[in-house]
């Protein structure tokens, strides 16, 4: 049986002149009639351009197609080289034949044209539907995604919707004309791991219901373990390798997808949780939270009266011990940020205690001995100021001049994150993603902290210099003595890094505790499904279930108080939260 | 509130202080406020006339007590009257507006038939020959001040066609609509010209930004035409910032196109507040200054309704 | 800066505005240092309304004036109360966009109200209304400019600034205990520059236009001092016997502003090339 898509020698550029680069150079794949190929790679590995070439999306982009061949097997039997098709057949191709869904859910929707006329637009332009039976159509798709009350969400505009939401829209137009590929580009990644093992589920289930192809892309080889057949890993514009799923994932040959399985973060739960750290429980904390709250006032009305409260954070107690490690996960809106930035005093605590321990100050005394890293590398460095400025402004803020010790601290802070020696004098946007956060790590340790916040600091790198930028951080970590609350989503990071867990939902610590015994033995009904919903390279073709509840609303009525928690002990150090 | 609502509530108070404003500029006039009134005529009166006069017209009173007696006079349509037409200001006022509304209403229709098409057009062939045409044509029609380009019409139509704009007496629509027309053509398309190169120059931009976003992506892949992509996907997104600059370019202009009618000797509301500072009715350029500020608030407010109506984020955001 | 000059220098209308807005300064600095062709305000009775030739490179006006040495005064004249108008919008714009960006609420809501107000005027006409009050004259003008601006200039800081403020370098910088001046400039001023530099640009021509047309309208630089629109103004009598007294200053106040317009796209492009705003 001949393959339905046939790539060969595939070739990429963008821009022309001096300024040409290729970005995919000579690959070549087949893909059966009913089979998933799953392209892994990191940014700039040339996957999606991959991608977007088949149906020669890569055209809008700036991209050409230099070399090589892409041929469809169409409907009607017939088989189409695609480099050389024209704008009017690709129309008929994109939608029709080949189906696309993206990483963005929220912004590859139209936003001013309601979710009823842009999935009527498929039917229109494939199927020539109007009026009623497109309408009826359209919703026929949104029962297939499982999109429950459908005849109203087609009136809806996308800004009413959810991400998770969104991408199954997006599946429903995607899929509406029965295409016979399916082009999924990192369609989970802009996710919260619960919604996107429910993506997963229902790909999986349409995929058995269609008997459609699907490329899959992602940067995580542990997803694919889950959808995958076929398996082709990129590296600079080239399949360094490719082969079946259970080949690459146990014996791959390439060093680079070796480095991908073995150095990179993968979710094992709890096997590969930090051995060092016991916990001393008599030891002084170096950071202590007691009973903290975090309202927003809702305000309505033509007098703007409070008719409510956000409750971002409800009652959040911990304490991190010198040295120590405190993971908090949770999902987007969970009130993981919030708590974090409220320690920092970033947004006011409605009530709470904090108590720190400080300790002798290398560049004089500083109000705040707990230091922060942010998520994004790009927006956390001021671009117009240089490294040494960068570096100067927590010392400036604590009253000190800065003099010859100071300067010397710099270089050797920045020696020590690994950065190179001239980088004093240069700006942020010389430097790479990773090699930012590392500089963002040297600001937070000019004040010589107890306690190092870091929200989301390794989530927006790489996955290979996220496991680099790990290793350095429990370096620092023995190295000085750090405490670290480790704010993340991403449970494989959370497992390498945490010594304890907290896991937070709509606000409150539901289960805390060591991370072997929380990651292993879930007990709280929300760690289990979150845990569950993990993807890892030892679950193949596991099929998830669907979940589509929803999380609950953080608005609550003027002068609500929840309940006193109560909790249930697993263990030396692993506390539950009993559900009412 | 919503957005509409929070607009709306805003609006009586910036018309407030729009009054103030307008209330306490003239009364910074040097001089006193009876000349302010009369104009020269105020040299030949006696100082008992002054001062009958000064009670008469209430500027005995403190001025917090005169700006509220003027803001109840407002509430009636009562806005004085005007020193040089003998008539109430608004009925001068009104008298001169339709022809200011309908320049306006050209020039804004020619600026949007041709400058959306424009700007569609170049965005859709970036970078290439026929997009740095529109874009050079663009910016020399926004960097030619309508006096300029206004002399030059009538330059090349008398020295090279012998012939004169019809100048003279205006005449209505609905007296004669060619005629009308006829007298207005090329007022309107003096001041349509720079608007349409700000129209088209900003289109481009909004087109471009829009041609790039994610959804552009999701319609092509969906199989759309290009047509359909530009029009059907991307126009509407792209709009909001055309609409907005419409919207402040037509205010300026119903607030009267001081130059242009000056150049082709129209009767207009711009050339009446001129002649009205020049001649130093104070009462005529304090009503026309709070009527045009007012009508430009309208148009505002007509630029938030058309948000509203083409972006359902801005109908449904709260606070 | 060389840097910066040579990207503007290889940006194709950085090139062409940059190169006509340095003719422009020279010529104005020429003007002011006295070294035109004859004394501007000079009468040549017997050469009145003279056609452009070799002693008079741009004719002569009704009184027998040489135009091309007071196109030179009145570019001079034009370019001064351009500069000094958007230096006022700027200075004020900034101060007041950056703090109400900053302290928000009350007193952002009072003076956004307060923007709200002098924008509701037609620039023309709020220029006119100052002219009104205080009389006409070139520092009328510079004012009434520099008041209509400022509103525009409140809100390019404003934005931005909100923006940048949300940023997570402001936030870092506040978990050091940085002061408020230093995150003001630092962080924010530092990072408004570009902006600023695209729209003082086009505010420069904005301005000349402004001026160009006020003085048209006799309500800028007074006679019989040279300006541009005054200039205009007076030719249109005589359009058709001496059609040079109308082309060269149109042509003259059309270039200047076309020449700040270019710059001011080629510095968008370069400074901010993220917002393709028009």
């Amino acid at each position: 049986m001949s393959p339905i898509l046939s790539v060969s020698d595939l070739h990429v550029g963008f821009g022309r002149g001096a300024k040409a680069r290729e970005v995919v150079r000579g690959v070549s794949f087949d893909l059966a009639a009913g089979e998933t190929l799953a392209i892994v790679g990191e940014s700039g590995s040339g996957k999606s351009v991959t991608a977007l070439s088949i149906n020669r999306l890569v055209d809008y982009g700036g991209g050409r197609i230099t070399n090589g061949s892409i041929r469809l097997l169409r409907t009607d039997g017939k088989i189409s080289e695609l480099t050389e098709a024209s704008e009017k057949e690709l129309t008929r191709i994109r939608g029709g034949e080949i189906g696309m869904i993206f990483q963005e859910p929220m912004t590859s929707l139209n936003p001013v044209l309601t979710i009823g006329r842009q999935i009527e637009e498929s039917f229109r332009l494939h199927r020539g539907l109007t009026g009623n039976q497109a309408r009826a159509a359209a919703k026929d798709a949104l029962d297939r995604v499982r999109i429950p009350d459908a005849e109203r969400r087609l009136t809806y505009t996308p800004n009413q919707l959810s991400g998770g939401m969104l991408q199954r829209v997006m599946i429903a137009m995607a899929l509406a004309c029965n295409p016979r590929l399916l082009i999924a580009d990192e369609p989970t990644t802009a996710l919260d791991v619960t919604v996107q093992a429910q993506i997963m589920a229902l790909l999986a289930e349409l995929k058995r219901e269609t008997g459609m192809s699907m490329i899959f892309i992602t940067h995580d080889i542990g997803l694919v373990a889950g959808i995958a057949d076929r398996v082709m890993v990129m590296q600079d514009g080239q399949a360094v390798e490719q082969g079946e799923l259970g080949q690459i994932l146990d014996h791959p040959k390439h060093p680079y997808t070796q480095h991908l399985l073995h150095a990179v973060p993968h979710f094992s739960g709890g096997n590969a949780a930090r051995p060092d750290g016991q916990r001393e429980r008599t030891a002084e904390p170096a950071l202590k939270v007691d009973g903290l709250v975090v309202r927003y006032p809702l305000k309505g009305g033509w007098f703007g009266r409070p008719t409510g409260a956000v409750h971002a954070v409800d009652g959040v107690d911990f304490d991190l011990l010198p040295g120590e490690t405190l993971a908090v996960v949770g999902e987007s809106g969970s009130g993981k940020s919030t708590t974090a930035r409220a320690v920092l005093g970033l947004v006011p605590a409605t009530r709470g205690a904090f108590s720190m321990a400080r300790r002798e100050l290398v560049a004089g005394d500083s109000n705040l001995p707990v230091q922060m890293v942010f998520q994004n590398p790009y927006a956390s460095l001021n671009p117009r100021l240089s490294v040494d400025s960068i570096l100067a402004e927590p010392v400036i803020a604590s009253g000190v001049r800065i003099d010859a010790a100071v300067r010397d601290r710099m270089k050797m802070l920045l020696k020590r994150v690994g950065l190179p020696e001239n980088s004093l004098e240069r700006y942020p946007h010389e430097f790479s993603g990773g090699q930012r956060q590392r500089l963002c790590i040297a600001r937070a340790l000019m004040l010589n902290p107890s306690v190092v916040v870091l929200d989301e600091a390794v989530s927006a790198l790489d996955v290979s210099v996220q496991a680099r930028v790990l290793e350095l951080l429990i370096d620092l970590q023995k190295e000085y003595g750090l405490a670290y609350l480790f704010i993340s989503h991403d449970m494989a990071v959370v497992e390498r890094i945490a010594h304890r867990i907290a896991v937070i939902y709509a606000g409150q610590i539901v289960e805390i505790g060591d991370a072997r015994s929380v990651l292993s033995a879930p007990r709280h009904p929300y760690t289990k499904k979150l845990i569950a919903a993990v993807p890892t390279i030892d679950r193949r073709h596991e099929t998830f279930e669907l979940d589509t509840r929803q999380v609950p609303s953080l608005v609550r009525p003027l002068g609500f108080e929840p309940p006193k928690a109560r909790w249930m002990e697993y263990g030396p150090d692993h506390k539950v939260r009993a559900e009412a | 509130m919503n957005y509409l609502t929070r607009r709306l509530a805003a609006f009586p108070l910036v018309l407030l202080g729009v009054s103030v404003i307008v209330f306490f500029a003239i009364r910074l006039v040097p001089g006193d406020s009876i000349t302010a009134m009369l104009g020269t005529e105020a040299g030949l009166l006696t100082p008992q006339q002054r001062d009958a006069l000064a009670v008469y017209f209430g500027i005995d009173q403190p001025w917090p007590v005169q700006y509220w007696r003027w803001l109840l006079n407002l509430f009636h349509g009562d806005l004085g009257i005007s020193a040089t037409y003998g008539k109430p200001v608004l009925e001068v006022i009104l008298q001169r507006f339709p022809l200011t509304l309908e320049l306006a209403l050209l020039s804004m229709l020619i600026a949007l038939s041709v400058g959306v098409p424009a700007g569609v057009f170049a965005a859709t062939r970036n970078e290439r020959p026929s997009d740095l045409a529109v874009r050079v044509a663009a910016m020399i029609g926004q960097s030619t001040p309508s006096f300029v380009f206004g002399l030059l019409i009538i330059y090349v139509l008398s020295a090279g066609f012998g012939v004169l704009p019809t100048m003279g007496a205006f005449t209505p629509l609905w007296e004669d609509p060619i005629r009308n027309l006829g007298q207005l053509i090329l007022p309107a398309l003096t001041l349509g010209f720079a608007f349409a190169a700000s129209v088209t120059r900003v289109s481009r931009s909004a087109m471009l930004d829009v041609l790039s976003d994610d959804y552009v992506r999701t319609a092509r892949s969906k199989g759309a035409s290009a047509r359909s992509v530009v029009w059907r996907h991307a126009l509407p997104n792209a709009l909001i910032p055309v609409v907005t600059l419409s919207g402040i370019e037509f205010g300026y202009l119903l607030g009267g196109a001081v130059i242009v009618e000056q150049i082709y000797a129209l009767p207009g509301l711009g050339r009446m507040v001129l002649e009205a500072i020049l001649q130093r009715d104070y009462a005529l350029v304090q009503g026309a200054v709070l009527f045009i500020a007012l009508n430009f608030m309208i148009v505002n407010l007509l630029v938030d309704l058309a948000y509203v109506a083409l972006d359902p984020r801005i109908r449904l955001e709260n606070q | 800066m060389m840097g910066f000059l040579r990207s503007i220098f290889a940006h194709p209308s950085g090139r062409i505005g940059g190169a006509i807005v340095a003719a422009y300064l020279l010529i104005a600095i020429l003007g002011a240092l006295g070294l035109t062709p004859y004394d501007p305000l000079m009468q040549f009775r017997i050469d009145r309304l003279h056609a452009p030739t070799v002693a008079y490179w741009m004719g002569t006006d009704l009184f027998g004036r040489d135009v091309a040495s007071r196109l030179m005064k009145g570019i001079g004249q034009s370019f001064t109360v351009a500069f000094f108008s958007v230096a006022i919008a700027t200075a004020a714009g900034t101060v007041l966009g950056l703090t109400t960006a900053w302290f928000g609420k009350r007193w952002d809501a009072i003076l956004m109200r307060l923007m709200d107000v002098l924008l509701a005027f037609p620039a023309i006409l709020l220029a006119l209304l100052i002219v009104t009050v205080v009389g006409p004259g070139t520092w009328t003008s510079v004012a009434a400019i520099g008041i209509v601006y400022t509103p525009i200039f409140t809100r390019v800081v404003r934005g931005p600034a909100l923006s940048l403020k949300s940023r997570e370098f402001v936030d870092a910088a506040r978990t050091f205990g940085s002061s408020r001046f230093y995150i003001l400039t630092r962080h924010l001023l530092l990072n408004l520059v570009a902006p600023l530099t695209v729209q003082v640009t086009l505010a420069l021509a904005w301005a000349l236009l402004t001026e160009a047309g006020l003085s048209f309208l006799g309500l800028g630089t007074q006679p019989p001092a040279a300006s541009l629109g005054l200039m205009l103004s007076d030719s249109r009598n005589l359009m058709e016997s001496a059609p040079w007294l109308m082309i060269f200053p149109g042509i003259t106040i059309m270039l200047s502003i076309l020449g700040f317009n270019l710059l001011g796209d080629a510095l968008r492009d370069i400074l901010d090339p993220k917002t393709r705003r028009a």
